[in-house]
């Protein structure tokens, strides 16, 4: 299985009109840019495999088409459509087409009447996949394998390196029989399946998480699923102490210690550590005046203590950007217990920063690399490991993803 | 019959716009189409067989509103991107 190899960083860019490269030099002082790709395009998320770099997939829609999936197998020189992009079961048939034996005779009747009527009735029954927002690569022992998450929330894999996708029936089922996890048009964007992070230990044992919905554990590949929010604030919900329905904005799995995960949410930072089930707010900690609402959280490859976050206004009606107009990085190296501010490069004033999820991360090199994607177009960099930062290119759409990876 | 088809579903057809398709329903057309130029179909009519928000098809001037409406050999079919502002 080909690694990823050299020393020149390359960042795999999704944005809201298409996909670029940028592409280092040895000492990340210089920056290559090449795309577009798929010009006009939606590019959610823009994965490499860990497994073998030769191995991208794009998540991917048009403003007028539905959703679907482009993978390369080598390197991203050329790109292929999914024979079978991820999409939910016909209404009254099962996953593999079958009618099933034990769906309720009054609603089958209901799906075919919809169906004889055409698109007013056919609306009412059955899921589909508005976009696929998520790509995951499976477990290490798992070549070929990747998931994706979409808005409806959807869990589904691949086994061919992205060319057909099925629905993780199980995950499907659990949100479609739980109040509120199945939700079309709510948040900006649907409610997005998001954060399918997969325990390197162990490939049956997986987290999930779901924007207005929260965050979801596996221990049997995805069959079943409960919910694992406690300690999660949900200040939006009439009933702080709903077992799910919160809010992640993204969650990590710490790679030196999966037993550590750290989440951004939309109520603020939190810390786990398993076997513990509750999460310990340590966005608490953060300045008052910044506060602890933000997209991203970004870990150190090897540092279980350091992790960086990117926070944004969520006071009165949410403006989603720098707080007071002064862009900063927030790092920890405490696990939480104290942050510090990293500005040095930013604009000083009047940069109105927001920074989506997917669109912060950190390369593998020493000194470590971060990178953040800004709605405004520009990617910012900091090579020495969080401290400063220098814009290596602006003028691109509306980032939406980030990845690191080498060439 | 003649089948016309919008620019955003051009690079399946290798940038052609009018190409000839069968079928006795506008979904077997559709089918007919995808077998043709694999993955057309999906983006502009979802896993439900309803038609995506912001995709119109014609016969022959005619808007339909289902995959099933009837087709025959002469009807001339538009597939629309529907521009819905901006």
């Amino acid at each position: 299985m080909a690694k990823p190899q050299g020393n020149h960083v390359k960042l795999l860019i999704g944005t809201r009109k298409g996909a670029f490269t940028l592409t280092s030099d040895p000492v990340r002082s210089k920056w290559n840019l090449e795309g577009p790709l798929y010009l006009g395009h939606i590019i959610h998320h823009y994965m490499c495999d860990p497994r073998d770099s030769n191995s991208q997939i794009m998540a991917m829609k048009a403003g007028h088409l539905g959703p679907t999936v482009f993978f390369s197998k080598d390197g991203g020189k050329t790109w292929k459509e999914s024979s079978k992009p991820p999409q939910f079961p016909k209404a009254g048939a099962s996953g593999d087409g079958n009618p099933e034996p034990d769906k309720n005779l009054a609603e089958m009747t209901e799906a075919a009447k919809g169906d004889e009527n055409g698109k007013e009735g056919g609306e009412k029954k059955g899921s589909s996949v508005d976009l696929v927002f998520w790509i995951t690569p499976g477990h290490e022992s798992q070549p070929g394998v990747w998931y994706a998450g979409s808005a409806p929330p959807g869990m589904f894999i691949t086994t061919d390196g992205g060319d057909t996708w099925t629905p993780v029936e199980g995950f499907n089922k659990y949100c479609q029989e739980s109040d509120g996890l199945h939700g079309e048009g709510a948040t900006p964007g649907g409610q997005l399946t998001h954060s399918i992070l997969i325990d390197p230990r162990d490939a049956k044992h997986m987290y999930v998480s779901i924007s207005v919905g929260g965050t979801f554990e596996t221990t049997d590949a995805g069959v079943t699923w409960k919910p694992i929010n406690k300690g999660i604030e949900a200040d939006f919900l009439p009933d702080p102490d709903t077992e799910y329905g919160h809010d992640p904005h993204f969650v990590v799995m710490h790679p030196a210690n999966p037993d550590r995960l750290y989440q951004q949410n939309h109520c603020g930072i939190y810390r786990l550590d398993r076997p513990d089930v509750k999460w310990v707010r340590i966005g608490n900690n953060m300045p008052k005046e910044v506060g602890d609402i933000g997209f991203p959280i970004v870990v150190h490859p090897t540092d279980t203590e350091r992790a960086w976050v990117f926070p944004m206004d969520g006071t009165e009606v949410w403006p989603r950007t720098s707080p007071g107009g002064r862009p900063a990085v927030y790092e920890t190296k405490d696990g939480g217990a104290s942050w510090h501010r990293h500005d040095l490069g930013l604009p000083e004033e009047h940069g109105y920063f927001t920074v989506k999820r997917q669109a912060m991360c950190a390369d593998a090199q020493l000194p470590l690399g971060l990178y953040f994607g800004t709605t405004g177009g520009e990617i910012w960099a900091s090579i020495d490991e969080g401290a400063s930062y220098s814009c290596i290119v602006r003028h691109l759409p509306e980032i939406y993803s980030i990845t690191a990876t080498l060439e | 019959m003649l089948v016309h088809i919008p620019s955003p579903l051009r690079s399946y057809t290798k940038g052609v716009s009018k190409v000839d398709a069968e079928g006795v329903s506008v979904d077997e057309l559709l089918n007919h189409l995808d077998k043709q130029f694999p993955g057309i179909k999906f983006r502009m009519i979802d896993e439900q067989s309803r038609m995506r928000q912001h995709i119109k098809i014609f016969v022959n001037k005619e808007s339909v509103d289902t995959v099933k409406a009837p087709l025959k050999s002469a009807d001339e079919v538009h597939i629309i991107c529907a521009l819905s502002g901006g």
